[in-house]
Parts: structure tokens; C-alpha cells; sequence
């Protein structure tokens, strides 16, 4: 049996970073559990020569394929979408692109101003200043004056636009569509000691230069530093209640499989919008047979990802490829709702720089566009270093039927119950998708760019993962409370992408860490006045 | 490991899907170099490709011709084990030097020289600068 602590974070990722470090000012003893390991820049696929097949094996987003002993497999059913993330610490900001928008202030009034879904118990005012410390602590470049948001003034100037920029800036304007440098997490100068971005151009799999901003090289050398404890390949079966129905702690297993008990005073749960739900059905007791903090019965249901919609086409002229961040510019002309498109809500387009020499053949073949024999080489050449991209990152309504439980048969290898998804499309969205398809087109069009193709929605996509349990202020309809504890259990908080009501249709990093750190600053407040229990 | 008939069969079909291209200047994906890094990097996929082997079992014993032809009817059923067995050969040949070179590539990973994107001209934003806010309102 291991010392109590005042918190114990489970997950080491974006929340749980923000959380542990913005607590740390506390001084109370803070413990975080990661069921994987540190990864060294040098572990980064970009050090080595076979940097695009690793992408296929040890660094897949797709972690069935993936396979580390520190992955959970996952059921994805007939789910249209596959669930992608990493395990590490530093969560799946290891292997994100950085593109780092905010939630706008529409996303958090859904209900009053579309009449669907529900209102957020918070608003994008009273995040705010989270936002703009979360910029400050993880590195954020951007350019300030954006007309699609409130202003905010990023800390560094923006990545390079580049000629596939070029490209897509002069389409933009002869379509008369908004396009803007994109807030990334990516440096620009010298930041906390982190080295300006040299254009590695994979930026996906991890940076080797320690350029991208995952949670890992931002907040948690902070964190450390300050106290906290990280405990890794610590690997979270259930959270433990007392008689008084309070969270008493959590059990794990080692990386040799040995069980552990950790007590808490508190707990806060950051495994991010699959593993959370995974975690709280898991956490079966008497008083709490269907899981832990779930009387409402919504522990895992609402499950959203955003549907990608990718589409992409080939110019005349060599543009930049694969060299430099491939996400630096995003359209937020079609975000808002506008009824007559036939749908409501929106998305954000994001425009991307080009794939690998090896992605881009891998993708051309399976799509039957790069043949084989003789005239391979001919066609390769007329595409490669030609491409541009764009992904309309469509927002998804929360529907109970899309949801996350446990499956009965697959396990992971410590034999804990993995996650099972039922996930389908809903009208709405598929009118949405369509809508971002043809819109890109027009926008490849305007560039010129032929041999156009796509995929819609991207299978392996599942990045952003949201709503399994949500706020509110009903407990009969949301699991958490406004400032993210559990309305069941009064030490029990969620921090992650699972306590989003709507999904917006921005990636969602951003909004994750604000409100990781607005709910640090919720329990902060509590705690001086002495009601975080009440 | 792979048996010496499907380890023929693989470097006919790699052959036939790449042929080295006196055009281009470069080999093609059955080269021994090339080759022994396909067989060397199987790893994970061997199933997979075995597979896929016994799908174009023979292949090594056709005539070019036939090799290709035979190699787009396995292409046509389409499938988890034509991706992969593309996929082998693909991650490999375009990862030679000479291959590399070929499309005025340097032979290096991307760590730790990077690359140089230029800025680029700033001044195509100016239109959207001139551009009025236009994000939602949301009530309190």
C-alpha cells in the first residue's frame, strides 16, 4: 500500500498535464498515474530513415495497429470512425498535429441559438483567461486579428505560409473566403527553453526537435518541478469507494502486473473522451453497480468525434510537399450556422501542406490513381510534391446512441474490459460532410489542382473524442457539475474531453487545457474557502 | 520468415508493380538493395503478406508481361492484403537513395538538418484583414 496523497490524477495527457501543474501552486501532494512511458525525442520516427513506414508499426495513430504493451485494444464495431490516440505521457498531444484553435463563443450557446443539443454550463468569457494562460504555458504561434474569433494575441508569430500557402491564399481570395494563419502549438522562436520549429514536416508522430508543444515538454517539466509526482506504466483498473461513497483512491497495475492500491482525498480523472468512460463503467462497487458517478446513466453515452472530411487535389507546380508543419491555415467561412445550407452548425477547414514521399504513393495506390508497371514513375512524378489538402472538421451533435461500454469478450493484457464503440452518422452531419466536400473542391478548383480525391468521413480519424460525460448543472442529465466534479461522488472530478456538451467544430485541445486549468482554478477557489466537498 | 518460393514471388511482384526505369534513372523495387530491405522490414506484416503470397503464388515463374497482369488482378479484388503488400514494397523503395535522388531529394531523415519553408508573401491576407468580424454573438 503506497502513501495517500491530497490528488491523484489518472492520465498524464493534455488535461491532466494542465490540471497537475496549475495545483501544483497548492502544495498539497500531488500524484498522477500514466499507464505509459516517457518517449525520448530520440524514440521520434523523424531521426531515422524509415520515418514514414514507423507510421504503419510502433507509431500507427490507430492503436490496434499501434500495439505497444502500454495500448488498449478497442472494439470500433461498425463505427464509420476509428478511435486513434497514444498512451504516454503527454497523452495523444505526442502524436497531434498542434493545430490549436479555440472553441468560438457560439459553441458554448448551441441550444439558445440553434435550438439543438444543449447550452454549456460555461461560457467562452469566463474561459477566457484560461485560454490565454493555456497559450502562454504550452507555446502557441499564431497571428492576432482574426476576424472569425474574439481577439487574442498569440505569444509567437505565426508558422511560414510558404507556396503551398501561397496557393491556397490566392484561391481563398478569388473564392472571397476567410483563410487566416492557424493558432499552432508548434515554436516559431525560442520559447521556455524549447527550440524554434525547423520544418521537420512530420509532424504527427512526434518532434524529434521538441518544436511541437505536447503536454509532455510544456506543462509537465513545470509541474515536476513544482512537486508533483508522475508515476509511469501505472495502468488504472478502478476507482475505490469508501462507505461514505466518496473516492477513497485507485487500483493499478504495474508494468509487471503487480496490483496496487493508491489512496486520495481526491481524484481526478483525465483519459480523455474513450479511456474516462472505460474508467467509471470499470469502477463497479455496491453503491455504484453501473459505475462510478453515473447514476444519470450517461457515463459513456454522447460520444462525438468530428468527422473529417478529406479532400484533395494536385498542382502543376512543386509546392512545399511534405517540408514544414502540415497544418498552418485554416477557413472558418463556413462555421457558423447558416439554415440555408440545409444543416446547422458548421466546420472548420483546415488546409494542409502535402504527405511523404511514401504516404503519398501508399494513398495513390489505394486509391487505384498510381499505377503499376511501366508508367508508375511517370504518374509519381506528375503528383508528388504537388499536393494540397484540405479537412472540413465537421461538428458532431451529441447523440445517445453514439456511445462508448465495455466490451464483453476483449481485454487488454492486464485484463481490464476495453472499450466497445456504436457510433453511426447522423443527418445532419452527413449534409455537413457533403457541404465541406463540395466547398473544398471549389477551393482546389480556384488553385488550379487537379486529380482531385477524398475521403469522407476519414476513417482513421477518430482523434477528438468528447461528451462521455458531460457537464451540467442537472445531475439527472449530465454526469459532472459546471466546475467538473462528479454529481454523484464530491471527490471525484472529470477534466477531459469527456465533460464536453457540444463538440464544436474546431480541434480541441485548446478548449481541453482551458478548461482543465478553469476547473484547477474552480477546485483552488474551494479549497481556500473550504467547500470543495459541499 | 518467408520461404525461398514466396521470397521469389515477393521480388517478382515488387518488379512487376516498380520496374526500374532507364528513363528515370532509377531501379526498380525487385533491385537487390531495394530488395533485401523489403524482406528485411516485413516485421508486423508478415501474415498479412503471406497471404497476399499465396494469392499471386507462381508469379515468379511468368514473363514480365504476365507478372504485371497477374499483379493488377490481385490489385482488382482490392483488400487488406493488396494494401499490405503494396505497402511493403512502396516504404522501401521510396526510401533509396537512388530513388531519392532521382526526385531531387536528399538521402537523409528529416532530424536534424529540417527544412526551409519559405514565409512566403503575407500580403495575400491583407483582403481578409479588411474583413469585418463576423463571429456569433452568444448571449451570456
Amino acid at each position: 500500500m503506497h502513501d495517500k496523497v491530497d490528488v491523484l490524477i489518472i492520465g498524464s495527457g493534455a488535461s491532466g498535464a494542465a490540471v497537475a501543474w496549475s495545483l501544483a501552486d497548492t502544495k498539497m501532494r500531488i500524484l498522477c498515474l500514466e499507464q505509459g512511458d516517457w518517449v525520448k525525442p530520440t524514440d521520434y520516427p523523424t531521426n531515422g530513415r524509415d520515418w514514414e513506414a514507423r507510421l504503419f508499426s510502433d507509431f500507427a495513430i490507430n492503436p490496434n495497429r499501434r500495439a505497444r504493451e502500454t495500448d488498449y485494444p478497442i472494439n470500433n464495431g461498425t463505427s464509420p470512425i476509428q478511435v486513434v490516440n497514444f498512451n504516454g505521457v503527454g497523452g495523444s498531444t505526442i502524436m497531434y498535429t498542434a493545430h490549436y484553435p479555440r472553441l468560438h463563443p457560439s459553441d458554448f450557446r448551441v441550444k439558445t441559438l440553434d435550438g439543438v443539443a444543449d447550452d454549456w454550463p460555461v461560457d467562452y468569457d469566463t474561459l477566457e483567461p484560461f485560454f490565454a494562460e493555456n497559450d502562454r504555458m504550452t507555446g502557441v504561434a499564431g497571428l492576432a486579428g482574426d476576424p472569425a474569433y474574439p481577439f487574442h494575441q498569440p505569444p509567437m508569430p505565426p508558422l511560414p505560409l510558404g507556396k503551398t500557402g501561397k496557393c491556397f491564399g490566392e484561391a481563398m481570395n478569388k473564392l472571397g473566403w476567410h483563410w487566416w494563419p492557424s493558432d499552432s502549438a508548434i515554436t516559431t522562436t525560442e520559447y521556455d527553453g524549447r527550440p524554434p520549429c525547423i520544418n521537420l514536416g512530420h509532424c504527427t508522430p512526434g518532434c524529434a526537435q521538441g518544436a511541437k508543444s505536447s503536454a509532455d515538454i510544456t506543462y509537465w517539466p513545470h509541474a515536476i518541478r513544482a512537486g508533483v509526482e508522475l508515476r509511469t506504466r501505472a495502468r488504472v483498473r478502478e476507482i475505490t469507494v469508501g462507505p461514505d461513497g466518496l473516492a477513497t483512491g485507485a487500483i493499478y497495475y504495474d508494468a509487471d502486473g503487480k496490483e496496487h492500491f493508491q489512496p486520495a482525498e481526491m481524484v481526478i480523472v483525465a483519459c480523455n473522451g474513450i479511456g474516462t468512460p472505460r474508467l467509471l463503467l470499470n469502477s463497479v462497487s455496491g453503491k455504484f453497480p453501473t459505475g462510478i458517478a453515473n447514476s444519470s446513466g450517461l457515463v459513456g453515452k454522447n460520444l462525438m468525434f468530428h468527422p473529417f472530411a478529406h479532400t484533395y487535389g494536385y498542382v502543376d507546380e512543386p509546392i512545399d510537399g511534405n517540408q514544414g508543419a502540415q497544418l498552418s491555415l485554416w477557413s472558418q467561412e463556413f462555421y457558423e450556422t447558416d439554415k440555408a445550407r440545409g444543416y446547422v452548425r458548421g466546420y472548420t477547414l483546415q488546409l494542409h501542406r502535402g504527405a511523404g514521399m511514401i504516404v503519398d504513393a501508399i494513398a495513390n495506390t489505394a486509391r487505384g490513381f498510381l499505377p503499376w508497371g511501366e508508367a508508375h514513375h511517370d504518374v509519381y512524378r506528375g503528383i508528388f510534391n504537388r499536393k494540397l489538402g484540405l479537412s472540413a472538421i465537421c461538428e458532431d451533435l451529441p447523440e445517445e446512441h453514439n456511445r462508448v461500454t465495455l466490451d464483453p469478450m476483449l481485454k487488454d493484457s492486464n485484463g481490464i474490459p476495453s472499450p466497445k464503440i456504436e457510433y453511426t452518422l447522423s443527418e445532419n452531419t452527413k449534409k455537413m460532410i457533403a457541404h465541406g466536400v463540395a466547398r473544398s473542391k471549389d477551393i482546389l478548383e480556384a488553385a488550379g489542382a487537379k486529380n482531385i480525391g477524398g475521403e469522407a468521413p476519414m476513417l482513421n480519424a477518430g482523434w477528438h473524442l468528447m461528451g462521455t460525460a458531460r457537464m451540467g448543472t442537472d445531475p439527472e442529465r449530465s454526469v459532472v457539475n459546471e466546475w467538473g466534479r462528479s454529481h454523484d461522488v464530491k471527490n471525484l472530478f472529470v477534466v477531459d474531453g469527456s465533460i464536453w456538451v457540444t463538440s464544436g467544430g474546431v480541434n480541441p485541445t485548446s478548449t481541453i487545457q482551458a478548461l482543465a486549468l478553469y476547473i484547477a482554478d474552480a477546485i483552488k477557489q474551494r479549497l481556500a474557502a473550504a467547500t470543495l466537498f459541499d | 520468415m518467408l520461404s525461398s518460393q514466396e521470397t521469389n514471388d515477393l521480388r517478382a511482384f515488387a518488379g512487376a508493380i516498380i520496374p526500374a526505369s532507364a528513363q528515370h534513372g532509377v531501379p526498380g523495387a525487385d533491385d537487390e538493395k531495394i530488395f533485401a530491405d523489403i524482406v528485411n522490414s516485413i516485421g508486423r506484416d508478415l501474415d498479412d503478406l503471406r497471404g497476399a503470397l499465396k494469392k499471386l503464388a507462381g508469379i515468379a515463374d511468368l514473363t514480365p508481361a504476365q507478372r504485371l497482369e497477374k499483379a493488377n488482378a490481385f490489385r482488382a479484388e482490392g483488400g487488406p492484403l493488396v494494401a499490405t503488400a503494396a505497402r511493403v514494397v512502396i516504404q522501401c523503395y521510396y526510401r533509396d537513395d537512388r530513388v531519392m535522388r532521382a526526385l531531387g531529394q536528399e538521402p537523409r531523415s528529416p532530424f536534424p538538418k529540417g527544412h526551409v519553408v519559405e514565409q512566403g508573401d503575407w500580403s495575400l491576407l491583407d483582403q481578409v484583414k479588411q474583413r469585418a468580424p463576423f463571429w456569433r454573438k452568444a448571449p451570456q
